[in-house]
């Protein structure tokens, strides 16, 4: 052992923190403005006021735009999640070509912008006559998402001692066995845990659902017309906080999870 | 990669089951990914006559592409954007993955988890708070002037390229930092002990072993930032301002106000191309270089 690897890393961690601040300082200046009395946002700050809050509770497109997120993040996830096990799965457990292609097409998604993703789906539900709607908005979200589910489900089947599902085999259990009695229950805390960021994915997308979206406007949507409004502002940055606060209790919920997994695995 | 278990079904059917559980995967990755790619690759050579799918057939769309020099500079823009944003994101992770990494103990769950959480926060606002503090009369101004360094607000933040590339690279910051991490992991730690026994210096050991083994995970981390950076369109139109319309800006505008589907199709298939290529001289510079990818 040289001198490098018994230390802490020097400046290292000087650097971590630096960094970690940086990461954080313009985000923690939306809750901040949030509370701020001023229409403005700009320092110094004015006095602190709840109103911003309140102007959203009483808000019905907000809430219309909020369940239509929600309906589409529940839909979109429990897809992606399907596809990410079964597309997974096929691929590990019996790795045939077909197999191998499907997962290889599965998370393609990752190396296509956005914008082209969005275009690409809205030629086809056009052509396939369902025009821009909540469905075309899920099938947009399922391909979003996908890549993330099918590498989070590979990574736990693959955690998974191979000796297991052969002694399965040997004591003659079917594949459908083998899938559902071991293979699905062990990985179980992982399908939770794609499902969170999947939705968590599908619940923040933008860029996708622009081109997709119909009559109802998802949450994202929703926020991109009120920046246009200078007046909107603080009640934009009051949604913000309260959206922040969700994603980080259930960032954190799908990590949890996601380690009770990991432990759960027999090695 | 060969098959692993269940490789034999053994004389039992397991057809119907393994149909079952192929069908939603096939589905989705056939229906939507391939047959969405393709429509977009044969609308790219359709002439635009205001229907739905075009008609006859026609190169005219990338001709014009090639031709005009307003998509040249915009295409280069947008790779030059991305490019600088994927080179700060991946220089200022590659630090956090080699603490993480090396360095850690205990603490690494959290540090982890501080890192990737901004990832799952809206990414709009993520963006919009850039504006909050690079605006006219925004946070760094009024800190500025509050702090007596500056006496009138400076409009020389806000919408310009360097704005969209400190927003992108900010935003996307921790996209980079886990397939290093996990390149770096899987270092044999008994690699590093034995160029110290050998009499490598640790910056010698990091230049001449760690980072040529850690270069597959640098370069997937690479092409995770890159590419949708290349064809964000939101980082420019809040922070950017004319002068950074980035690619992306001009294919929402052919299948928004425009309305020209064709020929916005062919500028994604140009785009697609473009990353193709980025990616494809990426993976050869660095079989060329040497490293383990």
């Amino acid at each position: 052992m040289n001198a490098a690897r018994r230390d802490r890393g020097g400046w290292l961690p000087v650097y971590v923190v630096a960094y970690l601040i940086f990461l954080y300082l313009p985000v923690a200046l939306i809750p901040l403005f949030s509370f701020n009395d001023s229409i403005q946002a700009a320092f110094p700050l004015k006095g602190f006021t709840l109103a911003w809050y309140q102007g959203l509770a009483g808000n019905e497109a907000l809430r219309d735009a909020l369940m239509t997120s929600i309906g589409i993040g529940l839909s979109a996830a429990f897809v992606a999640t399907l596809c990410g096990i079964t597309i997974a799965y096929g691929e590990l457990a019996w790795g045939s070509r077909f197999h191998r292609l499907l997962s290889g097409l599965a998370r393609m998604p990752i190396l296509i912008p956005g914008v082209i993703v969005g275009i690409a789906l809205l030629i086809a539900v056009n052509i396939a006559g369902l025009g821009p709607s909540r469905t075309a908005i899920v099938l947009g979200h399922v391909l979003v998402a996908l890549p993330a589910t099918v590498i989070v489900m590979r990574g736990s089947f693959q955690a998974i001692p191979k000796s297991i599902p052969e002694v399965a085999e040997d004591l003659g259990a079917t594949d459908a066995v083998v899938f559902r009695r071991i293979m699905l229950p062990l990985a179980l805390p992982a399908a939770a845990a794609a499902f969170m960021l999947a939705f968590l994915t599908s619940f923040d997308e933008f860029i996708v659902a622009f081109f997709l979206a119909g009559t109802q406007p998802t949450l994202p949507l929703y926020i991109w017309n009120q920046l246009r409004f200078p007046k909107s502002l603080p009640t934009v940055m009051a949604l913000g906080t309260a959206i922040l606060i969700f994603s980080i209790l259930l960032a954190g919920t799908a990590e949890l999870i996601r380690r009770r997994g990991l432990r759960r695995i027999p090695v | 990669m060969a098959a692993r278990w269940g490789a034999e079904p053994a004389g039992r059917s397991s057809g119907p089951f393994r149909f079952a559980l192929t069908l939603p995967g096939a589905l989705v990755t056939l229906l939507l990914i391939l047959f969405a790619l393709s429509l977009l690759f044969v609308l790219a050579f359709r002439v635009n006559d205001s229907s739905l799918f075009g008609a006859g057939f026609t190169f005219d769309n990338f001709i014009t592409v090639a031709t005009d020099p307003l998509y040249g500079l915009v295409i280069v823009r947008s790779l030059v954007i991305a490019g600088l944003v994927t080179l700060a994101t991946v220089v200022t992770a590659y630090p956090i993955a080699y603490y993480l990494s090396f360095h850690v103990g205990a603490r690494r769950p959290l540090i982890l988890f501080l890192v990737t959480l901004p990832f799952w926060t809206s990414y709009l606002l993520r963006v919009f708070a850039w504006k909050i503090v690079l605006a006219y009369n925004g946070v760094l101004n009024s800190a500025l002037m509050l702090s007596g360094i500056w006496h009138s607000p400076s409009t020389a933040f806000l919408n310009t390229p360097a704005a969209v590339v400190l927003t992108l690279a900010h935003a996307y910051a921790p996209f980079a930092i886990l397939p290093i991490l996990v390149s770096l992991d899987t270092i044999p730690r008994s690699l590093t002990e034995a160029a110290a026994d050998l009499g490598a210096r640790p910056f010698t050991a990091f230049r001449r072993v760690i980072l040529p083994n850690s270069m597959p995970g640098v370069l997937a981390g690479a092409v995770v930032v890159f590419v949708p950076t290349v064809g964000d369109y939101v980082t420019p139109a809040l922070v950017g301002g004319p002068s950074s319309t980035m690619i992306g800006t001009l294919i929402q505008a052919e299948f928004g106000k425009a309305q020209d589907w064709p020929f916005g199709s062919a500028l994604a298939v140009v785009v697609m191309l473009v990353i193709l290529a980025v990616i494809v001289a990426v993976r050869f510079a660095d079989r060329r270089f040497g490293s383990r990818a």
